[in-house]
């Protein structure tokens, strides 16, 4: 045998090694996402399932961020408001509030539209504008939709004001109320876990949209912009109308994620969408790693249960000093503002940096080689 | 009483107080194109600083009140100076060749900071301006003024004035007028550059202080949270102006305090009752809004391309 | 090389400046600059430092807007065109000062400069239909010869950051190359190369060229420029002052003087 074709076979073996792991790490994956309520509840309780769907939520929002902050390198201090325009949708379409009791898979897809559209009308005047003014005017938009919410009770009522809308329509899905204990077979599902399994999916959805997008032509011409506006634009791109589209599909992540919010909590208010939620969610992708999906999953896991394991500092404090001297929840923003501060200093790539870097240092030689001889094949 | 000399004198006093606040943002925006987030948490701490000052001089010493005052006001810019210093050294200096985006994050995240440690000191509490200025009350045109909001409109004058002669007259000034032209040929004239920009920040803290004892003696009541509106309007002042340009955050800072007081009062007539005066806040963003679309450059701005 | 200077049609330039203005301030960049391209060839544009050069490739690629004046791509009016209109009518560039996607790789910055001549959208992303993957692989396939012909097909995988200065220039180029212009504008390409890449440089030129392309080169390495180009326009304090081959300008009066102790050869 000659040594090429040697080394091409243990090549060949070597992948179909590989596939086999691959696919025994994604069963494995599988089943744990599968079982994680039922194991989460057995060792730290049912509130934590809640946790665990407010983490799903949250990686949502991120992700939706990240496209316009992570790819487009737009920052945008207002992002909340989407989420607010999907939550506030689904409420006002499902709730006693004007009567109407729309079912889900019509309120979503119809949520991202909006919130889209709102994306768009924010975006169509200001894109044009400098990074530093881009940041002031979306945290302007985002306090003037939090504003109308909690005015739009006067002269007539649409959201209810401050008090927030409440008996939401919980999410239905093919007649299976999800905020009803469900029994399959022998097996007793609460409603934290089946809306575990809702948000699970549309996750899964949004991350794979976001993997889709990220190779892309659209996803190049976004990083493209983030790393040089001017050159994109040199180089043909039309760069606000990719900007636009940026903010559109970031918008509409959010719209939807604000939806299921809605329908999980039954009841919202616009103390759910202050700005200070637009910097948490940024501070997940900052920390997590901008621009790399991985990274943001992993930041907004953190940061989604980093206040939930503060509350204990609450209890040490009560054990260790005879009294709570620091609201644990008063410390939440304080640590979040300095992680911020002290990872653009420290850490700008955030915890997973961009796949970039890695994939740079690996180069798939193989792959490439294979490709450029298909070409001259095909010159030939 | 008349509706329109009294608007006027409420939109010159707040716009006095912007056009403080703006001057901060401007003079730092000129010298480093970084727009400070946290300017309006410094205007914060100085309210908050000089209330503590005074109460805790009324109540442990005997000295008269307009000394005692005269101390928390010193008092006050002190502290903010070395806040302002501190900040820059800190959160932005490490910062200065970076991409764009990380300056600016650090500058949301230290906003953040200072806000939160101002509630673990101060508590969420709203903490009103002791009583020791003896209030009198004018009539001019038909419409009410104070001896406050005289003091404030003529201490905001007497500033910018300062101010003013001091970037054009002073050595500083000069430096600072070059650093902000050319960082690269300033430090080639043996000017250095780190000592203007901190002087920068200084100057900017200080006025700010200043703003924000004004603002807790007349509107009312410290929180830990009022930087942030304050800073977000004073830099729309700031922008109405034209960011960078000294004269524009003052004509900016008094343009949208007349904007804001004559807005308020006619912003329900306006809307045909729709909105009411909850309103407010919309119309500082959406006249922030309205300028950056469509002229960025503000009012006394020059426009300019970026270099390519 | 099968292209020769006498065979080109001088009735019908490619690109047109006409009386073209820009003063930034109380500075006049550019007054009253004229040029004619014609097809197919490669014309140089020197002058010294301010002259006003790139502030003319500027406001051809639509960074800049002029303040008077006209230019037109093959009959097409570029001025008040956005920057992407211009490259779709067929004119690229590059940057004096390099301007590629950093944290991209090499690969994918020629990729992006295929964004232009491509179309599928958002949709066609998430679906990954046919014709995406279709279109996509073309998008790779393009890019891959693109670099290969700029000798950087080793790199195709490293990060535009991480390669060496020569590299990048040509890297540059590469990505122009990849949206298909008829006229290609280069800023500088051989600066800060060794005398050995600007051989290459001078090399992958005459081959740009030859496969049909006309180029407009900024050039302060006079031997490069006076082997290379058929014609050269000579810029000083933002007026045209001579134009003509090489041998006519090298000699003109006005031209030593703008160079006075320069090196003019
Ligand atoms: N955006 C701008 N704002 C102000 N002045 C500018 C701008 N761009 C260029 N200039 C000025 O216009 C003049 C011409 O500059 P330009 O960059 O076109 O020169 P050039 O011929 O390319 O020089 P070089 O050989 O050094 O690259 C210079 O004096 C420069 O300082
Ligand atoms: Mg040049």
């Amino acid at each position: 045998m000659r040594p090429g074709l040697n080394k091409l076979q243990t090549g060949w073996h070597a992948l179909q090694r590989d596939r086999r792991s691959v696919v025994i790490t994604w069963l494995a994956l599988g089943l744990i996402l599968a079982c994680l309520p039922f194991l989460t509840e057995l060792s730290l309780g049912r509130s934590w399932v809640r946790i665990l769907d407010f983490t799903l939520l949250y990686i949502m929002l991120a992700l939706g961020l990240n496209i316009v902050v992570g790819y487009a390198g737009l920052l945008d201090l207002g992002y909340i408001a989407f989420y607010a325009v999907g939550a506030y949708l689904y409420a006002l379409l499902a709730s006693p509030q004007f009567g109407l009791h729309w079912p889900v898979w019509a309120i979503l897809p119809l949520g991202a539209l909006v919130a889209g559209v709102f994306g768009v009308l924010l975006g169509a005047p200001t894109l044009k504008l400098r990074g530093d003014y881009l940041a002031i005017v979306t945290l302007g938009f985002g306090e003037i939709v939090r504003i109308f919410l909690n005015n739009l009770n006067t002269p007539y009522n649409i959201t209810n004001g401050p008090q927030g809308i409440s008996q939401i329509d919980p999410i239905q899905i093919g007649g299976i109320d999800l905020h009803q204990t469900q029994h399959l077979l022998t097996l007793t599902i609460p409603s934290t876990h089946l809306y575990y399994y809702l948000f699970l999916i549309f996750t899964l959805l949004i991350i794979f949209v976001s993997i889709r997008l990220q190779d892309s032509r659209i996803g190049r011409a976004w990083i493209a912009i983030r790393e040089d506006e001017v050159a994109a634009s040199a180089m043909g791109i039309n760069t606000r109308n990719i900007k636009l589209l940026a903010f559109a599909m970031g918008a509409s992540f959010g719209g939807i994620s604000g939806g299921l919010f809605a329908g999980f909590q039954g009841f919202i208010s616009p103390e759910s969408f202050t700005l200070f939620e637009s910097i948490i969610v940024l501070c997940m992708i900052v920390l997590g790693g901008m621009g790399n999906i991985a990274g943001v999953i992993l930041g907004a896991i953190l940061l989604t249960i980093f206040p939930e394991a503060l509350r204990y500092l609450g209890e040490w404090q009560q054990l260790l000093l005879g009294r709570v001297w620091v609201d644990p929840n008063d410390l939440r923003l304080l640590i979040f503002g300095l992680a911020l501060v002290l990872s653009m200093i420290f850490h700008p790539a955030g915890l997973l940096p961009s796949t970039r870097r890695a994939r740079e240092l690996h180069a798939r030689r193989s792959i490439l080689a294979q490709e450029q001889d298909s070409l001259y094949e095909q010159q030939r | 009483m008349d509706i329109f000399s009294q608007q006027l004198i409420n939109g010159l006093v707040l716009g006095s107080i912007y056009a403080l606040i703006a001057l901060g943002y401007t003079m730092v925006y000129g010298i480093l194109g970084l727009i400070n987030f946290a300017h309006g948490e410094i205007t914060m701490f100085g309210a908050m600083v000089s209330l503590a000052i005074l109460h805790a001089l009324l109540l442990h010493t005997g000295l008269p009140t307009a000394m005692i005052f005269a101390l928390a006001l010193l008092g006050a810019i002190g502290f903010c100076m070395a806040l302002g210093f501190s900040i820059e050294r800190v959160a932005y200096r490490p910062l200065r060749n970076a991409p764009r985006l990380a300056p600016l994050i650090t500058a949301i995240g230290m906003s953040i900071v200072l806000q939160n440690t101002a509630m673990l000191i101060w508590g969420k509490k709203f903490l009103s301006f002791p009583d020791i200025i003896p209030i009198q009350r004018y009539q001019i045109a038909g419409a009410n003024i104070t001896n406050l909001q005289v003091a404030i409109i003529v201490l905001a004058i007497v500033l910018m004035l300062g101010l003013w002669t001091l970037i054009q007259r002073s050595r500083l000034g000069r430096a600072m007028r070059a650093t902000a032209q050319s960082p690269e040929l300033a430090a080639l004239m043996g000017i250095n550059p780190n000592r203007i920009i901190s002087a920068t920040f200084m100057l900017g803290a200080a006025l700010a202080a200043i703003a924000g004892i004004m603002v807790n003696a007349y509107y009312g009541p410290a929180h830990y949270t009022m930087g942030f509106m304050l800073g977000l309007k004073a830099f729309t002042a700031a922008v109405l102006g034209g960011i960078g340009n000294i004269a524009g955050a003052m004509l900016g800072g008094l343009v949208l305090g007349l904007i804001e007081s004559f807005g308020a009062g006619y912003i329900s007539q306006l809307s045909g009752g729709f909105m009411g005066s909850n309103y407010q806040s919309v119309f500082a963003f959406t006249v922030l809004i309205i300028i950056l679309v469509f002229r960025p450059s503000g009012l006394l701005g020059e426009r300019v391309g970026e270099r390519v | 090389m099968n292209n020769s200077v006498e065979s080109r049609d001088t009735s019908n330039p490619l690109l047109v400046v006409q009386e073209v203005n820009k003063s930034f301030g109380g500075l006049t960049a550019l007054s009253r600059v004229s040029l004619q391209i014609q097809s197919n060839e490669i014309f140089g544009l020197i002058g010294p430092n301010g002259a006003g050069k790139t502030t003319l490739f500027n406001i051809i690629t639509g960074l800049y807007s002029a303040d008077g004046g006209e230019v037109n791509l093959a009959g097409q009016a570029l001025l008040r065109c956005k920057p992407h209109v211009i490259v779709q009518h067929g004119l690229a560039r590059t940057f004096q000062n390099i301007r590629l996607f950093a944290n991209m790789t090499a690969l994918e910055n020629v990729m992006v400069g295929r964004h232009v001549r491509t179309h599928r959208g958002v949709v066609g992303a998430i679906m990954r239909n046919t014709s995406t993957r279709k279109e996509e692989s073309a998008i790779r396939a393009q890019a891959l010869q693109l670099l290969d012909e700029v000798d950087l097909a080793t790199a195709a995988e490293h990060l535009a950051k991480h390669l060496s200065y020569g590299d990048q220039r040509r890297l540059e180029i590469a990505r122009a190359l990849a949206t298909e212009p008829k006229l290609l504008a280069l800023d500088e390409p051989a600066a800060g190369m060794n005398p050995s890449e600007t051989l290459d440089l001078q090399q992958l030129l005459r081959k740009i060229r030859a496969s049909g392309i006309t180029i407009l080169l900024i050039e302060h390495d006079m031997r490069l420029v006076m082997q290379l180009c058929d014609r050269i326009a000579v810029l000083d304090y933002g007026k045209k002052i001579a134009e003509g081959s090489p041998a006519h300008v090298q000699q003109h009066p006005l031209v030593i003087e703008a160079y006075l102790g320069g090196n003019l050869a």
